[in-house]
């Protein structure tokens, strides 16, 4: 293949949801409340965010052709979700962006395609399900991101591929539910199963080897993917990966967490078993090492932030709680906000090329200088800053009340008063070091206000 | 280029000023009659009809001079509906007096109403230009825009925040032991310090008794050309000094701005103080009615018109300088906090408490000989917004 992965970014959410807390709202329930957590995302977070903080790792400066992005809960039915991503990487207007949406195996989708192109795979989800359920239990948000680019540039090469389609009645979701509905368990494990062993005999003999060093599996069915990690163990000891499914992230965050260990010239067997089943067999080169995330998977599972279960509820839509006494915010418009696409979703301001001054949002006539129309674009989406002053705002519509804004003075020019996000009030004041992350503000009429927010920098970010 | 000023060019000769409350029981027409009415019945050499022309403030009550002239049944006069934000009834004033002064008219009418109460909500609502989405002050409200203020505040000029807190108290306490002597105000109630400081938050260390009241009312005043103010009244109120300025909105963005003071008002008021002839507004002004919205706007405002040294306000608000008995009272009608601020109607409050001062109508309040007084507005927030001040006085000098 004339392609392989160059590069790559994995992004989990700072939210916990413990087991334990889960059992204790629902007066231990159906499930077995036991210990352990589960990542969510905030409430405004969502596939098409999550893709971008996973997508802005795994790029740094290079600017890919297209953009194939797979999740299970694409924010927006048809518009593309991977538009937003590709403004937000700031990549202008030339390219290929395009969603894999619906079943968690368009991940392998995406992947293929990009593998195929040069391009950059996207992959995110959040997982939930009905209270109590092992799905809500067992289930993970995060977004992965796969760059593919020239063999000769690669940290990992697709060796070989193989894969089976099948149609069974497992596990179905009709659009518009938060759940998704399955059959019995056994009756998935004794379909999956002879799928999964014919693609991976197969990918396995077109590679020549007989037991990969790494082996990456991901099924929405626990049971098969249990009973596949035994049958195919890696010659390498594995530690523990993703924290529970994660849809169409789940095959990207658990083989980021593996090309995050993996040492060069070493394979690395990815198995994903959902309607069907797709092995594909990766050996990493001798980049691998140069080439690793800077924030690992693992590290980003340590701490977190927990919240209540009723809280969880309620950002995902399924608590009804009592609005603030306030308006809700207007709809962002379509005129303006294509007019200010480099601003709003990239985070574009403009620097005086007189005075060098610089203005977030971008404008005309210079606020110190007065020259008009001597501007250049600035991107400050990586910059970082600190926050001057700050508010604990009570009253604001918020689905997380209270609602923290800071001003923010950019590293090397530039302020803007944002919102923070993932933090706590004690944890922000004069002084706080942040950084911006890509979010949905909120959603009015149908349309999803996605903006940037500042986020904490912490000293134990990445682990 | 030159601010030359109007001062004692034209006078006001009559006013109004409708109860500022919760007016379930009437709309913004009725509040603008029962303003007007209570100007006329003042000023009995005039009646409606002499109006020659008038300038309706309003931030968001009604759209254009319809708004007064179909509930008043002004036959067929000029009305020009002004907005500017916060200091809209400011507005109103400042237009209409440049119109006597011009000459175009003998006779003018200011006047300002706002009907907040009967939107359903909390705090004044907004109403947006369509835009993308991305402008704080989509999401960011009032109090917490102006709560910025505080750990800025005190992080620059080292202020322990518990006194920063008690000063902010202590400006509630002061407004509303004022307003309590002010049967107009919408709260007439003493509260004591000790309620305010543990009152519920609202934004940052703001809480609830640290906001202006949220409220209906309208108020108006006559004006004529200052030869002619005594015909209709023994006590005219001759305007000195009318300045405004509107911030090029550089705070939000110029890391330069360090949320401690208000540019505009520091702009507006020397260029107020250079109109009337004011040299040394520590002693020459007797009342000033400033924009209390949140109590530590009040404080930063001491600063920036020259009342306190940089840094010190907390320290003279907490010794009592701007107590209604102090060095220079501030807001002896209650101000916005207590007596409730109806946006387009409150710069039109501001000059009735001169008003009412400077003709020895002020009741309990009463200050012994006041020579100047002051009115201020601000509309917007720390960084970017428009500032108005007045200078006003008994004497034609």
């Amino acid at each position: 293949m004339a392609h392989g992965i160059v590069s790559y970014g994995a992004y989990v959410p700072r939210h916990r949801l413990q087991h334990r807390e889960m059992g204790a709202a629902l007066g231990n329930g159906p499930t077995r409340p036991g210990k352990g957590s589960r990542t969510i995302a905030s409430y405004d977070e969502d596939s098409t965010t999550m893709g971008v903080e996973a997508a802005r790792r795994a790029l740094g400066t290079a600017r890919p052709s297209a953009i194939h992005f797979a999740t299970s809960t694409p924010a927006y039915l048809d518009k593309t979700n991977a538009t937003a991503i590709h403004a937000a990487l700031d990549l202008g207007h030339e390219g290929f962006a395009v969603d894999m949406g619906g079943a968690p195996r368009s991940a392998i989708g995406a992947l293929r395609a990009a593998a195929a192109t040069g391009g950059l795979a996207v992959l995110a989800d959040l997982r939930t399900g009905l209270p109590s359920s092992a799905d809500e239990r067992g289930g993970a948000d995060g977004a992965a991101a796969f760059l593919f680019g020239d063999a000769g540039e690669a940290i990992a090469l697709v060796v070989a591929e193989a894969s089976a389609s099948a149609e069974f009645l497992d596990r179905w979701r009709v659009p518009g539910e938060l759940a998704s509905r399955s059959w019995e368990e056994r009756f998935g494990q004794e379909m999956y199963m002879p799928l999964i062993k014919d693609a991976v005999s197969r990918a396995l003999a077109a590679a020549g080897i007989e037991q990969a060093d790494h082996v990456v599996i991901s099924s929405p069915h626990t049971r098969s993917a249990g009973a596949a990690a035994k049958l195919y163990p890696g010659a390498v000891a594995s530690e523990e990966g993703a924290p529970g499914y994660a849809g169409a992230a789940d095959v990207g965050l658990k083989l980021a967490a593996v090309l995050d260990r993996a040492a060069p010239d070493q394979t690395i067997l990815v198995v994903s078993a959902a309607d069907g089943c797709d092995a594909t067999v990766l050996r990493s080169t001798t980049r691998i090492a140069d080439g690793r995330a800077a924030l690992p998977v693992l590290g980003q599972l340590h701490g977190g932030r927990d919240v209540v279960y009723a809280t969880y509820l309620t950002w995902r839509g399924m608590l009804d709680r009592e609005p603030p006494r306030r308006p809700e915010p207007d709809r962002p418009a379509g005129p303006p906000s294509a007019r200010s696409e480099a601003w709003k979703f990239a985070f574009v301001g403009s620097r005086c090329e007189a005075c060098s001054f610089v203005h977030v949002p971008p404008v005309r006539v210079c606020k110190s200088c007065h020259a008009i129309d001597r501007m250049e674009r600035i991107g400050l989406a990586k910059n970082e800053g600190t926050v001057a002053t700050y508010s604990v705002d009570r009253l604001a519509f918020s689905p997380s009340p209270p609602m923290i804004n800071a001003v923010v003075d950019f590293d090397g020019g530039g302020r803007y008063t944002l919102e923070v996000a993932d933090a706590s009030p004690d944890e922000v004041q004069i002084g706080t070091r942040v950084q911006m992350s890509f979010r949905r503000l909120y959603t009015v009429d149908g349309i999803h206000n996605y903006f940037w927010k500042a986020t904490p920098l912490r000293v134990a970010e990445g682990g | 280029m030159a601010s030359n000023g109007i001062r004692d060019r034209v006078a006001i000769v009559g006013m109004g000023c409708t109860p500022f409350g919760e007016h379930w029981d009437r709309s913004a027409d009725d509040l603008l009659v029962d303003a007007i009415k209570e100007c006329f019945a003042s000023t009995p050499e005039l009646s409606l009809q002499d109006v020659d022309a008038f300038w309706l403030g309003t931030m968001n009550s009604g759209q254009s001079g319809a708004v007064l002239s179909r509930p008043l049944a002004l036959d067929y006069k000029p009305v020009t509906r002004v907005e500017n934000m916060c200091a809209t009834g400011s507005e109103a004033v400042r237009n209409a007096c440049y119109a006597v002064a011009s000459g175009a008219y003998d006779t003018v009418m200011a006047v300002g109403v706002e009907k907040l109460k009967d939107t359903g909500y909390s705090g004044l609502v907004r109403s947006n230009v369509a835009g993308d989405g991305t402008a704080p002050e989509m999401t960011v409200t009032a109090p917490a825009a102006f709560s910025l203020l505080d750990p800025a505040y005190c992080n620059k000029y080292g202020v322990d925040p518990q006194d920063m807190r008690d000063a902010m108290t202590h400006i509630a306490w002061k407004n509303h032991h004022n307003g309590a002597l002010n049967p107009r105000a919408q709260f007439q109630k003493e509260v004591s310090k000790e309620k305010i400081a543990a009152s519920p938050l609202v934004a940052g260390r703001l809480g609830v008794f640290d906001c202006s009241g949220v409220s209906d009312g309208a108020a108006c005043a006559l004006i004529v050309r200052a030869e002619d103010a005594y015909k209709y009244t023994d006590k005219p109120l001759f305007i000195k000094a009318l300045a405004l300025a509107a911030g090029p909105a550089n705070g939000p963005m110029d890391p330069g701005y360090d949320y401690t003071t208000f540019e505009e008002v520091v702009r507006s008021s020397r260029d107020a103080y250079k109109q009337a002839g004011i040299t040394d507004p520590r002693t020459q002004i007797s009342l000033a009615e400033v924009h209390d919205c949140f109590t530590p706007t009040e404080l930063v405002l001491m600063e920036d018109m020259g009342f306190s040294e940089r840094g010190e306000a907390w320290r003279d608000v907490l010794d009592g300088a701007f107590d209604l008995d102090g060095r220079l009272s501030v807001n002896p009608d209650g101000g916005l906090k207590s007596f409730g601020h109806p946006v387009g109607a409150s710069g039109l409050r501001m000059l009735f408490e001169n008003w009412q001062q400077f003709r020895g109508e002020a009741g309990e309040r009463q200050l012994q000989d006041p020579k100047l007084g002051m009115t201020h507005n601000l509309g917007g927030r720390p960084g970017t917004c428009v500032s108005f001040v007045s200078i006003v006085g008994p004497e034609r000098d």
